[in-house]
C-alpha cells in the first residue's frame, strides 16, 4: 500500500524524482527514534547557524564558546550541572504530565511558587534560623512540593470541571506566579530597599561539593549542590511511577488511547488533577532546590525561563524519566554558555529551532520515506 | 483618571489583542490551532520596528511585518498539515522560535530611539458624537479604524460568502469538504497563513502605533496567549472577539491609571498609598482570561456551542473518520 504525501499528485515533470511516504507498519528498530533525535539537533543547530550568520554574528565561534564555556572544564562542568539541576525536575514535571497529554506549559508558575514555599520556610519563618540544616532541608521540600501541587492542582481542576485549556490557564498562571512573588520581594521581605530578601543562614542552604573542600581537595570550588541529589531520586521515583505503578500504566493509557480508558472505567477527570499536582510538585521541587542550593535568597528573576526549556527536554527525551538527566546536562550547557553570549536571544533561539526540527522529526517515526524515480511509478 | 480617556486608551490597545484574535479565528475555523500567536507577534513587531527604523517608511513596517509573520506561520502550517504533528506542540515551538529569533534579529533596537509612527487623526463627523466619538473616533492611530471595518468584513466573510462556507466546512468536516472538490490542504495552508498575516499585524500595531518602541520580550508581554483564550471566549466569532478584544485593553488601560489619583469616588485609593498593590493589579488580566474561559465554556455546554469540530486533528486522506 503505497501512499504518497498527503497523496497529492505532485505535476512538476522538470525533476525525475518524487518523494513517496509510507505508513510504517513494522517495529523501529530501538536505535531509530535515538538516531533521529540527533539528527533533528544537529539540523537544528545548522539552521541555527544560518540565522546567526543572517543576524551578523559568527556561528562557529558561538558554538565552539558555548561548548568550551560548559564542557571545557571540571569546574564549568559543576556549574552546568548545577543548571541541569532545575531542568531534570522541570523536565520530569512536563514528561508526566505529557504523558498523559495534558499541555502544562506552567512549570515556570509553578517553579516559581515552589522557590516562594521553600522561602517562606526561612523568612516567615516556619522553622527558627537556629535549625539543623536536616530538618530545612526536609521542611524546603516538603514546601517546594506543596506550593508546586496546589499551584498544579488550579488549572488541574479548571481541566477537569470547566473544560478550561490546560495551555491558556498554566501561562496565564505563570503571569501571576511572578507577579506574587515580585509583591513579597518588594513589599513583604524586602532588604533596606533592595528587590530581594535577606540571606538565608547557613544551615538553611543544601550542602555543596565546595563545602567539602577541605576534606577532599578536589571538591574545592565546585558548586554541584545537594540538589543533584534529590533530583536523581525524583527520577527514580517518577520512573517508577509512570511505569512500574497502576497509577502509571492508566496515566500511559489515557494518553495513548482516552477512548479505551473511559471504558476501562478510569477516572480520567481525578488522574487529570492529580498530574497535573505532581507535576506542579516536581516544578517546584525545581524552584526549591534553586532558591536553597543556589540563590539562598529570595529575589526576582531567578529563572532564565526553566520552565520552558523543561518542555523540550521532555520533548527531546521522548518523556523518558532517565533520558531527562542526560538531555537536561546538555541544555545546562547551553543555558549556562548563553549568558555570555551575544546577541542575549541566542539560546532560546536555539532551543526553538530544536523543538521544531524534533517535532518535524517525529513524521519519520510514523512515516517511511523515500525518493524515487519518476519513472518506475508511472 | 478620567473614564472616557481610559476608555479611549482602552480600544486602542485593545485594537491589538483584537487583530490577533481575528487572525486566530480565521486559522481556528481552517481546523489548524496555532498556540504560535505570541511568537509571531513578537516577530511581527520586531520586524515592523527594524525596518520602520532602517527605511523611515512604517508603512513599509507594516507590510514587512505581515509577510515575516505570516512566512513563520508557514512553518507551523507545514509541521502541522503536511507531518501531522500534534498541533498544540508545534504552536509551542513556534512561540519558542519567533520569540527566539525576535531576540537575536532585534538586539540592539531597543536604543534605536524615535521613529517616525502611523499617523493618528480624528474622524470629522462622528468624532463629534457625545462619548461614543471621544471613545471611538477621537485621535485614533489608523490602525484602530482599520480594526473598526475589520470586524464586519470579517464575520460577514466568514458567515456570509462562499469562500467562508469553504472555511468552515474544512474546519468542520474536512472529509466532506475534500469530496466536494475542495482543496483542504491548500485552504488550511492560506489560513494559517492568513492567521499569521494577522499576527504580524497586531505587532506591528504594538511597535509602531500602541506602545512604540521594542522592549524585547516586553513588547507583547503575553498577550497572544491572551488573544487564544480571547479566540476561546469569542466561540469563534469576530464580533464577539472585537467586544472581549476592548474590554481587555480597557482593563489593561485602567490597571495603568488607577494608580495615579490620590482619590477614588471620594475614598482612600490603596494603589496610590501602597504602589507594591500594583502587582496584584498586574495580575488582573491574565486572571480575567482564565475567569473568562470558565464562563466562555459554561455558556458554550448551555448553548451547544462548540470548537470547529476538527480543530486539533490532521486530515489523512483516504483514511476513516473525520
Amino acid at each position: 500500500m503505497s501512499e504518497q504525501l498527503n497523496a497529492q499528485p505532485v505535476r512538476r515533470r522538470l525533476i525525475p524524482f518524487r518523494i513517496v511516504a509510507e505508513p510504517r507498519i513494522e517495529d523501529l528498530p530501538k536505535w531509530y527514534p535515538f538516531v533521529l533525535s540527533v539528527g533533528a539537533v544537529i539540523v537544528a543547530l545548522l539552521i541555527g547557524a544560518i540565522v546567526l550568520a543572517i543576524g551578523g554574528g559568527n556561528p562557529w565561534r558561538a558554538y565552539a564558546h558555548i561548548a568550551r564555556a560548559s564542557f571545557g572544564s571540571i569546574g564549568v562542568f559543576s556549574d552546568t550541572i548545577v543548571k541541569a539541576i532545575p531542568l531534570i525536575f522541570v523536565g520530569l514535571a512536563c514528561s508526566v504530565a505529557f504523558r498523559m497529554k495534558l499541555w502544562n506549559i506552567g512549570a515556570e508558575g509553578q517553579f516559581y511558587m515552589g522557590a516562594f514555599g521553600a522561602s517562606a520556610v526561612v523568612l516567615l519563618p516556619i522553622l527558627p534560623a537556629t535549625a539543623p540544616t536536616w530538618l530545612f532541608i526536609i521542611t524546603m521540600i516538603v514546601a517546594g512540593l506543596l506550593m508546586g501541587a496546589i499551584y498544579g492542582f488550579i488549572p488541574g481542576i479548571l481541566k477537569a470541571r470547566f473544560n478550561v485549556n490546560e495551555v491558556i490557564s498554566t501561562l496565564m498562571l505563570n503571569y501571576i506566579a511572578v507577579a506574587w512573588n515580585n509583591y513579597f520581594i518588594f513589599a513583604v521581605w524586602t532588604e533596606g530597599g533592595f528587590q530581594m530578601s535577606k540571606m538565608f543562614p547557613q544551615n538553611a542552604w543544601l550542602p555543596r561539593l565546595t563545602d567539602f573542600g577541605s576534606e577532599i581537595p578536589f571538591f574545592r570550588g565546585l558548586t554541584t549542590h545537594f540538589g543533584l541529589v534529590i533530583a536523581l531520586v525524583a527520577v527514580v521515583i517518577v520512573w517508577f511511577i509512570m511505569y512500574k505503578s497502576k497509577w502509571g500504566y492508566e496515566i500511559r493509557l489515557i494518553g495513548d488511547n482516552p477512548k479505551a480508558a473511559t471504558y476501562a472505567g478510569i477516572p480520567i477527570k481525578r488522574h487529570m488533577v492529580y498530574v497535573m499536582m505532581l507535576s506542579g510538585a516536581l516544578a517546584g521541587l525545581a524552584g526549591m532546590s534553586e532558591i536553597s542550593g543556589v540563590v539562598h535568597r529570595l529575589q526576582g528573576a531567578i529563572s532564565p525561563g526553566y520552565g520552558f526549556t523543561g518542555i523540550i527536554v521532555a520533548w527531546l527525551a521522548k518523556l523518558n524519566p532517565f533520558a531527562v538527566i542526560l538531555v537536561s546536562v546538555l541544555f545546562g550547557g547551553l543555558i549556562l554558555a548563553g549568558r555570555e553570549i551575544q546577541p542575549s536571544g541566542v539560546p532560546k533561539m536555539i532551543q526553538g529551532v530544536i523543538l521544531v526540527c524534533l517535532i518535524a522529526s517525529d513524521y519519520l517515526i510514523r512515516y517511511k520515506v523515500r525518493i524515487i524515480k519518476e519513472s518506475t511509478v508511472d | 483618571m478620567d473614564i472616557l480617556i481610559i476608555l479611549q486608551a482602552g480600544v486602542a490597545s485593545g485594537t491589538v489583542l483584537l487583530f490577533a484574535t481575528v487572525g486566530g479565528i480565521f486559522n481556528e475555523r481552517s481546523g489548524i490551532m496555532n498556540l504560535g500567536l505570541e511568537g509571531m507577534m513578537l516577530f511581527g513587531a520586531m520586524s515592523a520596528f527594524s525596518v520602520t527604523v532602517s527605511t523611515g517608511n512604517p508603512w513599509l513596517g507594516v507590510l514587512v511585518a505581515m509577510l515575516a509573520a505570516g512566512l513563520l506561520s508557514q512553518i507551523h502550517a507545514f509541521i502541522t498539515i503536511q507531518l501531522q504533528a500534534d498541533q498544540v506542540v508545534s504552536g509551542l515551538a513556534l512561540t519558542f522560535l519567533g520569540t527566539g529569533i525576535s531576540l537575536v534579529l532585534g538586539e540592539g533596537l531597543s536604543k534605536a530611539g524615535v521613529v517616525s509612527l502611523l499617523p493618528a487623526f480624528s474622524v470629522p463627523l462622528l468624532s463629534h458624537i457625545p462619548i461614543i466619538g471621544r471613545i471611538f473616533f477621537t485621535n485614533q492611530s489608523i490602525l484602530v479604524y482599520v480594526g473598526y471595518l475589520i470586524v464586519p468584513l470579517s464575520w460577514y466573510y466568514i458567515n456570509r460568502t462562499r469562500p467562508g462556507l469553504h472555511l468552515r466546512a474544512v474546519g468542520e468536516y474536512p472529509a466532506a469538504a475534500d469530496a466536494l472538490g475542495i482543496n483542504v490542504y491548500r485552504l488550511r495552508y492560506f489560513y494559517v497563513f492568513v492567521g499569521g498575516l494577522f499576527a504580524g499585524l497586531s505587532g506591528a500595531t504594538i511597535s509602531l502605533a500602541i506602545s512604540p518602541g521594542w522592549f524585547s520580550e516586553l513588547t507583547t508581554a503575553g498577550q497572544g496567549w491572551i488573544a487564544i483564550g480571547l479566540i476561546i471566549f469569542s466561540q469563534w466569532n469576530p464580533v464577539r472577539a472585537a467586544f472581549g478584544a476592548y474590554v481587555f485593553g480597557a482593563l489593561r488601560r485602567l490597571i495603568l491609571d488607577i494608580q495615579g489619583p490620590a482619590l477614588i469616588f471620594g475614598l482612600a485609593n490603596p494603589f496610590y498609598y501602597n504602589p507594591y498593590y500594583g502587582f496584584f493589579l498586574q495580575m488582573l488580566p491574565y486572571a480575567f482570561t482564565i475567569i473568562v474561559l470558565v464562563l466562555g465554556s459554561k455558556e458554550a455546554v448551555k448553548k451547544r456551542l462548540g470548537a470547529p469540530a476538527a480543530l486539533g486533528t490532521p486530515y489523512i486522506r483516504g483514511q476513516r473518520g473525520l
